[in-house]
């Protein structure tokens, strides 16, 4: 049986992270660097009139000052998910004309030393024309706002709709309540730890470029730059995208830094590197969510018969890489959540304004919709006078309706919902929450209980549906086995670690597939010239798709090592065993008459006696597309209590049970649902990106943007139900963005549930202190 | 004007000459080569930079290169000694209090002081401890227990 795989081994990438020794990009030294830093617009929409250079290239220590007019022979950088209809502007590197975002792009130096790069910035005079700017998502599709670009005269690059109008107009017409919310999913800046960064070398003499870049998505960023922006050929661009720290969706677009990086290393002859600041991070990393809604859930019998959105979705001022598949395909498409809803229709505007693009963070699309379910179903129910439990409970999905079609194109694969409540029930012991909740009132205090019960989309995607939804590229991903004369192992995948701690997780897999030891196989991944083809990791894919292209790797890998042993045991192919137990290939029956792994690698590359036709050698590749998305579900269980006099939240207990499927490393997924739980509580307590009436960003470092700190936290309760994903081998489902799906309603749903008492119905996120006691106030 | 600096940075003394303005990060990642200690922030509020200076936790961005002139400084690169990981490295990982790394040296560095300065902290304690040192992975669970780990292990 499976020796690894369901075990909380220690991770096999710790020891050089915990002495130092990470290869972050920032890290890199190649001979004679030059450095580069990126002149920034202050202004949030103005005309460039003039860039003036000439005092920057007169300091000591610059070598180039590139304004846009000098890198006219770079392409835009291009959307890669085009729903019908959509309107591109143009996305240049450094822009020429206009800039429409404060930390828009206008120039670059590149210098001696990071320090003179940034002296030489300051030297850099601009004149600009300030133009009337907009960063509100749903005002800036008003009429009479001011706007971004000719090509899209209303600020509406795109429109997406999906489900029935006309049943859910007749759900609503059949309702006997109705419950409604106008609310703002407040956008967020993700903030990876490690800034974004870029070093670049240039060989003339092979004409080939090397990019060490921050990317979620190596593979897929060197297709974009090489098709579309830098030109060169992709067979003679290698990316490599080392040891990256964190990304949250952050690091899947392909950025502008990643084409002048290498376009200024060729044009000065010299290693070029770039590290943003984090000042510099925040004005030009995509962000997240950003949604205006109106919505709408019909009720009939204490039953939800049906749903009504319309969203608003600020895409900021260009459209980033996938920006548009995350308010269509991730987000209209999960309006389900976990209940069975006969009509939904949801239909929204992606809209552009004077702000940092948008693109995928954590959860993307999916913690969009599960917030404003979950924020419905508690108004549903408190208007019902029901427990909320009891109503979730009422209108969950049954166990036995699985596969579950949804009226919003989603098939969920599989879930048992009651058994999840059942779980997260009596690991809070509910009812005696509840009672003390009902002492805790009575001596006037504000303790509150929340719900959130959420679904999630995971594993991104089968090709022939991202295709079919605007999708440019496939979504398949690929796993590479190299076994070695000596019987060891080298694993590649196409897909990324930056943090997910794949090459424990995907050498627990492999080493079972063969029955070897773990120390005998290491995962090499993120490096274009080793790996060529792959689609990188976000949408939590990695183990569901990556990791199943490895399982069908070693299947083949197992067929070639069994034709080998079939030979040399004299024995028919028909007649073997693999023994994945002990790592060996047996003849039926005869256990003794075997031959070892190690034995059979050895001969492969001897190549002494293989059986007639075969090919030396032992290298497998697979490509892995899946049939269906995983559709993680959990049910976690919050409890807070509101200083009523200062409106500060506490967190008193929190309960997160998840249905991730099978689990190759307990401690890993523990991990990845207490770091996913904390930005979500991120969410909901601290964090938003603020910006004021002139399109400044006020909230544009770590000292004004509130990151969760370990006091707000408590320590998270974690339990498990499994139901496996029917459709890829592994049985597993995605566990990266569940945490953080779950906790934004499960929190705000207990804020409120601490509030109701004093009549507040719906707080906008973040809840902080503040607006919390203005609410209390109010009363 | 470059000026001269002696540290000794992980037992080793060392004389260089920086430009005033150097920040200790700065010095210890590019004119040291010790990029385990990272840098997360400009601000000085992520703490990915901790080290420790004559015995201290410090944020090395916030001091100049200059301000460490004969003082000795401690980094993720000099905790292990003798090939053997300090309890605290071993903490991390046993607890996989780390995701991206990327926070670990600073998260590290201000664990070591905050046992240094009180060996057994409740988890309240450990939390308000870590109050100078983000991380965006863990969620500072495996972080707390890390450090109550390692706590334990000095019993």
């Amino acid at each position: 049986m499976a020796k690894y795989v369901g075990t909380s081994m220690k991770r096999r990438e710790d020891p050089r992270f915990i002495q130092g020794k990470g290869s972050y990009v920032a890290n890199l030294s190649l001979p004679n660097t030059a450095y580069l830093a990126i002149k920034r617009s202050p202004y949030a929409h103005a005309t460039i009139k003039k860039i003036h250079t000439r005092k920057a290239k007169a300091l000591p220590g610059v070598i180039a000052v590139f304004t846009g007019e000098d890198t006219a022979d770079l392409g835009n950088l291009p959307c890669g998910w085009n729903v019908p209809g959509i309107k591109v502007p143009p996305n240049r590197c450094l822009q020429t004309d206009k800039v429409r975002h404060v930390g828009d792009r206008v120039a670059m130096v590149v210098a001696e030393s990071p320090y003179i790069a940034a002296d030489a910035l300051d030297l850099i005079e601009v004149d600009y024309g300030p133009l009337p700017s907009v960063t509100d998502a749903r005002k800036t599709a008003e009429p009479g706002a001011p706007v971004l670009h000719d090509s899209v005269p209303d600020n509406v690059s795109y429109t997406w709709a999906i489900g029935s109008k006309e049943d859910t107009d007749k759900a609503f017409a059949a309702a006997d309540q109705v419950v409604e919310l106008e609310l703002v999913n407040q956008r967020l800046i993700a903030t990876a730890m490690e800034p974004r960064a870029a070093v670049a070398q240039w060989d003339s003499s092979k004409e080939e470029m090397t990019l060490w870049t921050t990317s979620q998505n190596p593979n897929l960023t060197r297709i974009v730059l090489s098709a579309f922006v830098l030109f060169i050929p992709e067979h003679k661009l290698r990316l490599i995208s080392p040891d990256v720290g964190g990304g949250f969706g952050s690091k899947i677009p392909t950025y502008p830094e990643e084409a002048l990086v290498p376009w200024a290393a060729r044009k000065v002859g010299r290693p070029v590197k770039w590290v943003a600041t984090r000042s510099e991070s925040s004005v030009s990393d995509s962000q997240g969510r950003d949604h205006v809604t109106d919505c709408r859930m019909a009720l009939k019998n204490g039953t939800i018969t049906g749903l009504h959105v319309k969203t608003w979705a600020n895409n900021g001022a260009y459209i980033s890489t996938v920006a548009p598949l995350i308010p269509t395909a991730l987000y209209l498409t999960l309006l389900s959540g976990l209940y069975k809803i006969p009509a939904i229709y949801g239909e929204m505007l992606g809209t552009l304004s004077n702000t940092v693009w948008v693109d995928a963070y954590r959860g993307a699309g999916r913690p969009e919709a599960a917030y404003l379910v979950e924020r419905l179903v508690d108004l549903a129910a408190q208007k019902l006078n029901m427990d909320p439990i009891e109503f979730r409970r009422k209108n969950f999905i049954p166990a036995g309706d699985f596969p579950y079609q949804t009226p919003v194109a989603f098939q969920y694969d599989s879930g048992n919902y009651q058994a999840a409540m059942d779980k997260a029930v009596e690991m809070a012991g509910y009812p005696a929450m509840r009672q003390r909740q009902a002492e805790a009132r009575k001596q006037g205090k504000l303790v509150g209980i929340g719900i959130g019960a959420c679904i999630e989309a995971s594993g991104p995607a089968p090709s022939k549906v991202a295709g079919a939804l605007g999708g440019v590229t496939g979504f398949w991903e690929s796993g590479g086995i190299r076994v070695h004369a000596t019987g060891k192992v080298t694993v590649l995948t196409g897909a990324h670690s930056h943090g997910q701690g794949h090459e424990t997780t995907m050498t627990q897999i492999v080493a079972d597939e063969f029955g070897i030891d773990i120390n005998d196989v290491d995962l090499v991944h993120g490096d274009t010239a080793v790996i060529p083809n792959g689609m990188g990791t976000y949408g939590s894919r990695s183990t569901s798709v990556g990791g199943s292209a490895l399982v069908r790797s070693a299947e083949k890998m197992r067929a070639k090592l069994i034709k080998i042993a079939a030979h040399q045991l004299e024995a028919a192919v028909e007649d073997m065993v693999y023994d994945r137990d002990n790592g060996k290939v047996y003849v039926k029956g005869s256990p003794n008459k075997s031959k070892a792994f190690g034995e059979l690698a050895f001969a492969a590359y001897t190549a002494h006696n293989l059986p007639d036709g075969l090919e030396p050698g032992l290298e497998e590749n697979a490509y892995y597309d899946p049939a269906n998305f995983t559709f993680p579900n959990s049910v976690h269980i919050a409890q807070v209590e509101v200083d009523a006099e200062t409106g500060e939240i506490k967190i008193q207990r929190y309960v997160a049970v998840d249905d991730v499927g099978k689990v190759i490393n307990p401690l890993i997924v523990n991990g990845q649902v207490a770091g996913g739980v904390a930005q979500g509580v991120g969410q909901a307590l601290t964090e938003g990106a603020v910006y004021d009436d002139n399109g400044q960003l006020v909230t544009s470092n770590l000292m004004e943007y509130a990151l969760p700190h370990a006091d707000l936290l408590p320590m998270i309760e974690t339990g498990r139900t499994e139901t496996p994903s029917p459709h890829n081998p592994l049985g597993v489902k995605g566990v990266g963005e569940m945490g953080t799906i779950a906790a934004t309603p499960a929190i705000v749903n207990a804020v409120m549930d601490a509030l109701a008492p004093l009549g507040v119905k719906h707080i906008d996120m973040p809840l902080t202190a503040e607006k919390v006691w203005r609410a209390i106030s109010k009363r | 004007m470059k000026q001269s600096v002696t540290i000794t940075v992980n037992g080793v003394t060392q004389t260089h000459k920086v430009e005033p303005r150097t920040l200790l990060a700065h010095y210890l990642r590019d004119t040291l080569g010790l990029t385990g200690t990272t840098i997360g922030c400009d601000t000085s509020q992520c703490g990915s930079c901790t080290v420790l200076l004559d015995g201290a936790a410090v944020k090395s961005c916030t001091v100049l290169a200059l301000q460490a002139d004969g003082s000795r400084v401690t980094t993720i690169e000099g905790l292990a000694k003798d090939g053997k990981l300090h309890a605290m490295q071993e903490a991390f990982w046993a607890e996989h209090g780390l995701q991206c790394g990327f926070c670990t040296p600073g998260m590290i560095m201000t664990a070591v002081d905050m046992l240094n300065g009180n060996p057994h902290p409740t988890e309240e304690q450990i939390r308000h401890g870590l109050e100078g040192n983000m991380c965006r992975c863990t969620g500072y669970q495996n972080i707390v227990k890390a450090i109550q780990h390692a706590a334990e292990s000095s019993r």
